[in-house]
């Protein structure tokens, strides 16, 4: 018999889960990497800097976020009690501020003075922006030119905080491109700039410190579940871009046998379309971004275009401890087309009067289906990573309405 | 052992600086690649490095990323590249040529084939930007058992600690990155070059050549007075993207490299 997995103790010391991660960039940011990692390993064990952080999730977060109850939806779905991690009511609307008040700590405790980010909704952009105006730095985004015009609304929230935006016009002209721009801006300006990375990808020491800082998501779930329902859940369930705030729910619970868990990528168009974004579901192994994972490539190892209705989905790779829990058998990786995501999107508005993300919507859609075969008495969480009015453009359009 | 040692030693016996021009393989046709290379030879260079184009080419800066994207859009492929090697070999058996690219595409055809195919081609070095000494154990293995060296880069960051780590597990020469940038960067700072070339010297034997940011004669002979050649990329791609892509006009944008070629050898060793 196989002896059990200690998930906590990956990646290992050189940034490895199993065959993927790993720190594979150009020479000239190897040291910027281990003196990130350095910084990372004395601080996370460091109780000021713990408490800095909890401090500010408490406060300027406004953590804990609620384990809703969809009572109203699980009815109507007819299986398993359907809860909801409401990320959604963090401050700036999604999950990924866990992540960019975690980084920012660490810029200042590094001295950097310079943030730049990525982004592809533009919620990371958003929640980079908005700890570089608190902690008085200056904020670079790198967004695809694409993603600028599907996601107008937050291009100019981050203006109004502050940030600049720079329109990336290479390659794809989505989040891909835009995190290769990021990276040569921080070749470019590796002495006082901070890359603030928004999922858990990228280089070693990333893929980690990006999961410890959206850890919190599941640690708060696992008990308040506990707390509410006097049990475990039965399975769990989040969309998969680059893999950030599934790997956060998924984490607290990876050693509880018992919990399943789904990770749901976007299936575009359909999986037999090829235009889809679900490396996990149809990709193979390879090197982009500093570490090795599950991408969309072609025969000849070039990355191919992705095609989501999520702009924050819309990633040929994805965290490597994702491809590592694939290939364990530990979660399960699963995919929902756009309009499946747009349905759940629209029901979700209606019958619990909360509009989410589209990127959340594909993780619901999902639910639905999975809790649809089970119990009545077993229950389902759902992370509800992130609000839905930067789509609002996006489903109007869709629905032929001009928003002036 | 491949071309690169004996090149660097018969350089270094005539006192000559080695002159390296970097073209991106299928830019701006496959075709026009092979009589390219041959002209680049004509023209005084001792090394080819070819670019094997990636849709993802990180450390590039936009002149360089052009080409790329130019070369993909005739699907050029690492499989096609080395078929363009042996092409070039059948008329040049002496001049050492070097890949240049991204892991991705060398993963994907995997690494003993890739190494195999490599040696059969005639290829010298492969130096895989994004692969640093930590993650190319596996890859290294192969390419030492075909006899091919593997490349690697130090760059102005590098700890001493590192370039001691890194010249250990480098062959046939070492790409010293003359600045903190991306590829046709504008700033190059000789002084700071100076600085990084005597750290290196004290910890390596290796021939060292310097690239990003040389880009005409002044550049060429102020770098190279200091270490043993210069790479030539940007300067070279963006004269090919300029001329009208017929071929005595690729052909006429090596007279660069021609140009270069003279102020070296006007250096005193
Ligand atoms: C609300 C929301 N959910 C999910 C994602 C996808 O990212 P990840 O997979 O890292 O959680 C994004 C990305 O922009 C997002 O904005």
């Amino acid at each position: 018999m196989s002896k059990a997995i200690d998930y906590t103790a990956y990646p290992d010391e050189r940034g490895h889960f199993g065959p993927y991660g790993g720190r594979f960039v150009s020479e000239t940011l190897m040291c910027a990497l281990d003196e990130l990692e350095a910084a990372y390993t004395s601080l996370r064990s460091d109780p000021d800097f713990i408490a800095e952080f909890d401090r500010d999730l408490a406060q300027y977060v406004g953590r804990p976020s609620p384990l809703y109850f969809a009572e109203r939806w699980t009815r109507e779905t007819g299986g398993a009690q359907i809860f909801l991690k409401r990320e959604d009511l963090n401050h700036t609307g999604a999950h990924k501020v866990n992540n960019t008040i975690g980084q920012a700590l660490l810029a200042k405790h590094m001295g950097k003075t310079r943030i730049i980010a990525e982004t592809g909704a533009g919620q990371h952009g958003v929640a980079s922006a908005t700890v570089a105006a608190r902690l008085g730095m200056s904020c670079h985004v790198f967004m695809g030119e694409e993603d600028v015009h599907r996601q107008a609304l937050n291009v100019y929230r981050m203006k109004l905080l502050g940030a600049e935006v720079i329109p990336v016009k290479s390659g794809s002209r989505t989040l891909k491109d835009a995190m290769n721009e990021a990276m040569r801006d921080w070749v470019t300006h590796v002495d006082d700039t901070f890359y603030i990375i928004g999922t858990v990808a990228g280089p070693h020491p990333y893929p980690q410190l990006v999961r410890d800082f959206q850890c919190i998501i599941g640690r708060e779930a696992r008990q308040q579940c506990l707390d509410q329902t006097g049990r475990l859940p039965d399975a769990l369930v989040a969309c998969v871009g680059g893999g950030s705030n599934a790997i956060g729910l998924f984490h607290p619970f990876l050693g509880d046998d018992s919990v399943a868990m789904y990770g749901v990528e976007a299936g575009g168009y359909g999986v037999e379309t090829g235009k889809h974004a679900a490396p996990l579901t149809a990709g193979s192994a390879g090197v982009l971004h500093g570490n090795r994972t599950y991408l969309m490539q072609d025969d000849n190892g070039q990355i191919i275009h992705t095609h989501s209705v999520s702009a924050g989905l819309d990633y040929p790779g994805v965290g490597p401890e994702h491809s590592w829990l694939k290939d364990s058998g530990r979660a399960r990786y699963v995919t929902i087309n756009d309009d499946e995501a747009l349905s759940a999107f629209r029901e979700l508005t209606l019958v619990e009067g909360i509009m989410p993300a589209l990127e959340s919507s594909h993780a619901l859609a999902y639910a639905k289906k999975q809790a649809a075969t089970m119990d009545k008495d077993q229950i389902v969480i759902v992370n509800l990573s992130g609000r839905g009015d930067k789509d609002i453009h996006t489903v109007a359009q869709i629905d032929g309405i001009q928003l002036t | 052992m491949s071309r690169l040692t004996p090149t660097f030693e018969k350089l270094r016996q005539n006192k000559r600086k080695a002159l390296v021009p970097y073209i991106v393989a299928g830019d701006p046709s496959m075709e026009l690649s092979l009589p390219l290379m041959h002209k680049l030879v004509a023209q005084g260079a001792d090394i080819l490095e070819i670019g094997v184009p990636f849709s993802d080419p990180m450390a590039e800066g936009p002149v360089i990323q052009l080409a790329h994207e130019r070369a993909l859009v005739h699907g050029v492929s690492l499989g096609g590249i080395l078929d363009l090697v042996a092409e070039f070999r059948k008329n040049d058996g002496d001049t050492p040529v070097v890949l240049m690219g991204y892991a991705n595409p060398v993963e994907r055809m995997g690494y003993s084939s890739f190494a195999s195919r490599a040696k059969a081609a005639g290829v010298d070095g492969v130096l895989i930007v994004d692969m640093p000494p930590e993650e190319a154990e596996d890859l290294n293995a192969c390419l030492a058992g075909q006899s091919i060296d593997n490349i690697f880069l130090l760059a102005p960051t590098t700890t001493d600690e590192r370039i001691a780590k890194v010249s250990a597990m480098a062959g046939g020469y070492i790409y010293c990155v003359s600045l903190k940038g991306v590829t046709g960067a504008g700033n190059i700072d000789v002084a700071q070059v100076k600085t990084l070339m005597a750290r290196i010297h004290a910890h390596t034997d290796l021939p060292v050549t310097v690239g990003f940011g040389i880009k005409d004669e002044t550049t060429a002979t102020q770098v190279a007075a200091c270490c043993d050649g210069v790479v030539v990329g940007s300067a070279l791609v963006s004269r090919v993207a300029a001329s009208d892509g017929s071929e005595p006009a690729v052909l006429e944008a090596t007279t660069l490299i021609r140009d270069i070629r003279h102020a070296l050898d006007g250096l005193s060793g």
